[in-house]
């Protein structure tokens, strides 16, 4: 869409990036809510679906995530996705005033990475275990996790215990010469 | 002693129950907590997570080609629909073209996968309801269909069949003469499925008014595919952003007016009719030709190649071994899955593993505005609801 350019003068953006499939708009994360609110409102581009959001671990950047709302035009037929940075301190604000789907997408950011969302009415966790602890999409959580679950015969009920492996997850990551 | 009227009338809280998750209209894992004041539903508070297996994280940990039988293993039930959508991302990233064959057999399948999902969201939503009989029917259908999976990828379910670059082998001989045959007869089945429920009183007292979703509300709650459309939103992404072939398909988009639940179930049975119809018209149009980019890095050499040509070992066994690196970007790539919109949201690094592989579940969004669709119905109206939403658990819990 040629007219995002002249978003510009809306919102401050770090950085605008328009390639032939997408359109992406860097921004800080204290501009997020109003960013998406001028998208949604604003006559000229009407940004009224919230398809998803998405949080993004960075381990080792200059910034710990990152976290992607897509947005769909129905009318100008067009996506856009609003990308902030942030660490691990920091906390976003919810969006649910505007979007009101982005509650469990929020929730699931909060549950796999912990990232807080200021303003979200009902964060609890959503796809771990009830009492789960850790956030399991961060990259420092381990692939096998530290507490696993199995059927105790002898005390007739399901049992919690740490992970203990017979053999070490085997990571095929060597240097390649060609 | 005279009982004053006032003290007789016991003032009554909400009454909560466990619904699920061992329940068979809970289509899965689905555990819910219900208020009811009486039979009627004040709050529907759904958990999930039960069937949570880590898909996104596991991905991460496994080369681009070994992380594609997991997106047949999110939803279930239309299996090559997710494939295609993740193989999509990958190589709009590696900028790989998919020869015209390969787009056409892709496209025949996603949409025998759009019928496998109806037949299955309808029959079960019938048999939810109460009609057993259209459930039998279905599965019988479903049976033919999983036959012609098989016949490609030999797995009746999880077929890995489409891949980036194209699709894992050409089909066999005779196949596209089975599936002619199998359009010719499926038109007559559609016709007794409709005879059976679109005008039975019990399933239209059932499902018409019940569920009720204006075109604002569901654009608000970010509903995709059916649910959009049984609103009378004119959308569907194999018309607005057009990939594969579909640009050069005919086919309608069946809108609902009043957006209940009947409207949808009506919806899924002319998608089913369209499918047939897109499935006729590239039969017409397929030619011999490539079922893959003949990118010996992306893709897997063909037989021949490697039966003649040292260098096509090494590729084919480097491609299986080692994987491909795809090149560092980022893209949000999203199909219209039977279910509505899937989307993959991905994120290479420049090397074999995806850094990051975001999955953008249709029923994710539509299950948490079970709350809003379910208030101030009936408790029977839950599993109608549930029905309706056409809920999997392997995608929705990742």
């Amino acid at each position: 869409m040629k007219n995002l350019l002249g978003l510009q003068k809306f919102f401050p953006k770090v950085l605008l990036i328009i390639n032939k499939t997408e359109s992406i708009f860097v921004i800080l994360k204290e501009h997020v809510f109003f960013s998406i609110l001028v998208l949604k409102k604003h006559i000229g581009y009407q940004f009224n679906l919230l398809s998803c959001i998405s949080g993004v671990d960075l381990l080792g950047s200059a910034y710990r995530f990152a976290v992607t709302y897509e947005i769909l035009s129905f009318t100008f037929n067009n996506r856009i996705r609003i990308k902030t940075y942030l660490n691990e301190t920091d906390i976003l604000v919810s969006i649910i005033p505007i979007f009101k789907n982005a509650n469990w997408w929020e929730r699931e950011i909060w549950d796999l990475y912990g990232i807080f969302f200021k303003g979200h009415t009902d964060l609890r966790r959503i796809l771990t275990d009830y009492g789960f602890e850790g956030y399991p999409m961060r990259k420092d959580f381990p692939l096998q996790g530290y507490i696993e679950l199995r059927y105790e015969t002898t005390k007739k009920r399901i049992i919690m215990e740490f992970v203990e492996l017979a053999q070490e997850i085997r990571v095929f990551n060597f240097e390649t010469s060609w | 002693m005279q009982i004053k009227k006032s003290e007789l009338t016991k003032k009554l809280k909400t009454f909560t129950i466990n619904f699920g998750p061992q329940h068979p209209a809970a289509h899965g894992v689905l555990r819910l907590i219900l208020e009811l004041t009486g039979e009627v539903v004040e709050k529907a508070d759904p958990h999930i997570g039960l069937l949570h297996r880590g898909t996104e994280k596991l991905i991460e940990n496994k080369n681009y080609l070994q992380s594609l039988p997991y997106f047949d293993r999110l939803d279930y039930v239309s299996m090559m629909a997710q494939e295609h959508t993740y193989s999509l991302a990958v190589e709009s990233l590696c900028k790989l073209k998919v020869p015209v064959r390969g787009q056409i057999i892709r496209v025949l399948f996603l949409e025998i996968t759009r019928i496998l999902n109806h037949l299955l969201a309808v029959g079960c939503h019938a048999m939810d309801v109460g009609a057993m009989t259209p459930f039998l029917w279905a599965f019988e259908e479903r049976e033919k269909l999983m036959e012609f999976y098989e016949r490609v990828s030999g797995a009746r379910l999880h077929a890995s069949y489409i891949r980036p670059g194209g699709v894992s082998s050409d089909v066999p001989l005779g196949f596209l003469d089975d599936l002619y045959f199998f359009v010719l007869q499926f038109k007559t089945r559609i016709d007794e499925f409709e005879e059976m429920l679109s005008s039975n009183r019990i399933w239209k007292e059932r499902l018409v008014d019940v569920g009720i979703v204006s075109a604002k509300e569901a654009v608000d709650w970010g509903f995709s595919g059916v649910m959009l459309r049984g609103s009378g939103l004119t959308w569907d992404l194999r018309k607005s952003q057009p990939y594969e072939m579909y640009s050069a398909l005919e086919f309608d988009i069946p809108t609902g007016n009043t957006g209940d639940c009947y409207d949808r179930y009506l919806i899924r049975i002319e998608e089913m009719r369209q499918s047939l119809n897109i499935i006729s018209q590239l039969l017409n149009l397929i030619k011999p030709g490539s079922v893959r980019t003949c990118s010996s890095k992306e893709t897997s050499p063909f037989r021949f190649e490697i039966k003649n040509s040292m260098e096509s070992i090494i590729h084919h066994f480097k491609y299986y071994s080692e994987g491909f690196n795809v090149p560092a970007g980022e893209i949000y790539s999203s199909t219209e899955a039977p279910k509505g919109e899937f989307g993959v949201y991905l994120i290479s690094d420049g090397t074999e593993r995806p850094y990051r592989c975001k999955i953008k579940a249709p029923g994710f969004g539509h299950l948490q505005a079970l709350n809003f669709m379910a208030k101030n119905h009936m408790i029977a109206d839950i599993v109608t609801i549930i029905g309706t939403q056409d809920i999997v658990f392997g995608e929705i819990d990742r």
